[in-house]
């Protein structure tokens, strides 16, 4: 055995992952988990060629790019408009704003056909390329991956970051397209990788995929894709010199994410404790209704929107915050409290979220129970020892969730069902 | 001639409820939650009851009646014994019974189960005499080997005691401060001229504690000939078996052969040769002292630590014990008693046990005997409540 292994040098498993594009570049978790997994999977050996749809001069189709200090991943960028998070509606708005002539010839009319466009394209991608299994994140990805896995035969794993019904909180108002790729993406997979037992269940009841094939794979938090820097957002730093608590939401102002709930509790916090204040970092479909919101109940003077921040602000903003609360009416995982746990700001997580299945040291309530999410903000602004110990446990808690883990866990997967040749 | 010696701790604590903060200042009752959760004490001091103190109580009167030479000792908390009161008196009934034997040794403890000896001696006093009457008003006996909160030993515990006239103390034999010594002679605590020192066989008692029906183990399945074979190999005077009661058919559920278990143990043990059944004041009178035991630090029964980090490991253990204690002068001269009653039962160790982070192997343990979700969740409702009676205290000093 040891001598045929020194004969044949361990085979690199060659990835073809179809993702999306990373931080600082991308909003939200998704692009921070490609990142994250990506590197950490190279790191234990794998090759990846990493394709992402971005918006390319006409002139070039694709553009290969070698990843800066990644020398096993090579990424290519296909020109589309698709990102995350698109809606039909975003999509046609995205689309309309674009200069030139004849845009019909490049781009899809609609949100659907720009899918079926980049599905397309990850059937040329798969017959160019050398790999060994594929691997799509997401359901605007899943076309690309199928399409790859009928020209080439190579077994596909499909990366459950978000669903439909998360995406919609709940089942009213689901789009009927994107659940169909959604399930058909689940369907053509060999194995469903799931975020959390959350997204496992969801998956299971809703898409009526067999649950031994959908395996759960936590995400992690690494130095790679936590927030670092400093300083800027001088304002918060008078907030807090004059005598505020800052109670921070970070994430996109959409239903999922339950900005109106952080609203809600801010006014019972306020009517025990004025000198509280609320910051919403992050901007989405739901900003005017949540600005409103606040004014309607009178505390408008009590609620800050930065917009959305990346790097150092968005560094700065945790670090300065008092308390962090991800009040999701669905999370399928939520990266954004361990970026907080990492820098050493206690957080406040729904329990309709997947890291609240694995993180010990946070404060946790139901999204809807605004008296019990006023409740402990109150208590953590008023009890020292609550805060100190929630700092001190949750930051040694972040370090031990880890892209490394995850990494292993989908490279023991990933080798279920494919061997290198 | 060598003795078993069992102890068993009887305790329940008054939980506190989901406190709020929007309850303060409108609800000064902490402890009567009615839910069907664990924090409904009613329900507990029921369903312990049931499971555990009546069918254990109920078989060892049988025991002492079938085996006069069997000897065991109680140490009931003062705040466990009212619940029984109220809530299970049957049980109350059945305990009156076996102390009635004469076959039974009532310790001494404090009556709300704190760690007051730590924080506040003079409420520690109290709280011992208060447990003290409590004793003599139900059982008609006076303790006279004495036992603190969670096994917790000092040696300035031992001198207390000595002075206040117990003829025995008892505390954990951790063997990184016994040494070379074995837990199964008498000692003299330093600094103390009469008193003894009994020190708990972890090993063994925790063979039936906490390992009785785990199939990981390699001696289960644990028979009662197999443990009577080892109690007679021990050597020494005295094999001190502490534990609490509950390991009766609420840790160790019935189904997994304890009661069975505990019913032949009697027999089994007295198949070994000059070996007979004592309790600790009987221990104490019986066997010399061996040597002096010196224990500076405080030593518990918890934990892997064996000291007091499950109670005051992290800032919100240490800030709530802060407060309450902090509060003892304000309580005393506002001198009501609905106060100064609440007021001691925030002290019960138990709800600083419930605080404790520290989630490597005891983890598991102490998610088992909480009713919160969480830590944090309890030390919420712990402070929100103190918050409310210290908002009392203020209107009853104005």
């Amino acid at each position: 055995m040891l001598a045929f292994l020194s004969i044949f040098p361990a085979m690199k498993m060659r990835i073809l992952m179809f993702g999306w594009e990373f931080p600082p570049y991308n909003s939200g978790g998704l692009g921070v988990a490609c990142l994250g997994l990506t590197r950490a999977l190279a790191a234990r050996g794998a090759d990846i060629t990493f394709v992402m749809p971005r918006k390319l001069d006409v002139s070039s189709p694709w553009a290969r790019i070698i990843f800066a200090d990644g020398k096993n991943i090579l990424t290519r960028s296909v020109n589309s408009l698709l990102s995350p998070y698109l809606t039909t509606r975003s999509y046609a708005y995205k689309r309309s704003r674009l200069d030139g002539p004849n845009m019909d010839g490049i781009y899809g009319h609609d949100l659907m056909a720009e899918v079926l466009r980049y599905a397309a394209m990850g059937g040329e991608i798969a017959k160019e390329e050398q790999f060994d299994i594929i691997y799509a994140h997401d359901w605007l990805a899943f076309g690309a991956g199928m399409e790859a896995k009928r020209v080439s035969g190579k077994p596909l794993v499909v990366h459950v970051h978000a669903t439909e019904f998360d995406r919609c909180g709940g089942p009213l108002g689901i789009n009927k397209d994107v659940y169909d790729i959604e399930r058909a993406g689940m369907e053509a997979a060999d194995v469903v990788i799931a975020v959390s037992q959350l997204t496992k269940n969801i998956i299971v009841n809703n898409y009526g995929i067999p649950s031994e094939k959908v395996r759960v794979v936590y995400n992690g938090i690494d130095e790679t894709t936590a927030p670092s820097g400093g300083g800027g957002l001088p304002r918060l730093r008078a907030l807090k010199a004059s005598g505020y608590s800052l109670v921070l939401f970070l994430g996109r102002i959409t239903l999922q994410k339950g900005p109106d709930y952080f609203i809600r509790a801010a006014k019972r916090v306020l009517e025990r404790n004025p000198k509280v204040m609320f910051i919403l970092s992050g901007s989405g479909d739901m900003d005017k209704r949540v600005m409103e919101l606040a004014a309607s109940l009178g505390i408008a003077d009590h609620v800050i929107f930065t917009g959305f921040l990346q790097g150092a602000e968005r560094h700065e903003v945790y670090a300065a915050a008092d308390l962090f609360v991800m009040p999701s009416v669905s999370e399928p995982f939520g990266i954004t409290p361990l970026e907080a746990m990492r820098l050493g700001t206690p957080v406040l997580i729904s329990k309709q979220s997947g890291v609240s299945e694995i993180v010990r040291h946070a404060l946790k309530t139901d999204f809807w129970d605004v008296d019990e999410m006023a409740n402990q903000i109150l208590a953590l602004i008023k009890f020292p020892g609550l805060r100190q110990t929630l700092s001190n446990n949750g930051s040694a808690e972040a370090e031990t969730i880890t892209w490394a883990e995850a990494a292993q866990k989908l490279d023991g997967i990933v080798h279920e069902f494919a061997s290198p040749v | 001639m060598k003795s078993v010696c069992f102890y068993f701790q009887v305790h329940q604590p008054y939980r506190v409820k989901r406190y709020r903060v929007f309850d303060i200042g409108n609800d000064p009752e902490y402890f009567n939650d009615r839910s069907e959760s664990d924090l409904n004490n009613r329900r507990i001091a029921e369903k312990v009851a049931r499971k555990s103190y009546i069918p254990t109580t109920a078989l060892l009167l049988e025991m002492l009646k079938r085996h006069p030479e069997l000897r065991v000792s109680y140490s009931f908390s003062g705040i466990a014994l009212e619940q029984l009161e109220r809530y299970a008196p049957e049980a109350l009934d059945l305990f009156r019974k076996v102390v009635d034997t004469g076959q039974v040794e009532v310790l001494g403890e404090t009556y709300y189960h704190s760690l007051s000896f730590f924080y506040s001696p003079s409420e520690f006093e109290r709280q011992v005499g208060k447990h003290r009457d409590t004793i003599r008003r139900i059982f008609g006996v006076w303790p006279r080997a004495f036992r603190n909160t969670e096994l917790s030993y000092r040696n300035d515990l031992a001198s207390w005691a000595d002075k206040a006239g117990y003829t025995a103390i008892l505390a954990e034999g951790w063997d990184p401060i016994l040494g070379w010594r074995s837990p199964n002679y008498v000692y003299r605590p330093k600094g103390t001229e009469n008193i003894k020192l009994l020190l708990k066989n972890y090993r063994l008692s925790d063979d039936v504690a906490f390992r009785f029906s785990s199939r990981e183990w390699s001696e289960w399945p644990l028979t009662t000939e197999k443990f009577g074979a080892w109690l007679g190999e021990a050597e020494g005077d005295t094999v001190n078996l502490f534990m609490d009661y509950e390991t009766f058919g609420e840790h160790q559920w019935e189904d997994t052969g304890i009661f069975q278990f505990l019913e032949h143990l009697p027999v089994e043990i007295a198949k070994n040769p000059g070996i007979n059944f004592m309790t600790p004041s009987e221990v104490a009178s019986a066997y010399e002292v061996r040597d002096e035991v010196d224990m500076p630090h405080v030593v518990t029964w918890a934990d892997t630590d064996r000291d007091l980090t499950a109670w005051t490991g992290n800032p919100m253990q240490r800030a709530a014990l802060d407060s309450v204690y902090g509060m003892e002068n304000d309580v005393l001269l506002a001198n009501d008693h609905k106060l100064l009653e609440d007021w001691r039962r925030m002290q019960t160790s138990d709800h600083f046990y419930y605080m404790c982070t520290k989630w490597s192997n005891d983890g598991d343990v102490h998610a088992y005997f909480s009713p919160y979700e969480s830590p944090y969740e309890a030390y919420i409702a712990y402070m929100n409540a103190l918050s409310d009676l210290k908002l009392r205290v203020e209107k009853v000093k104005r």
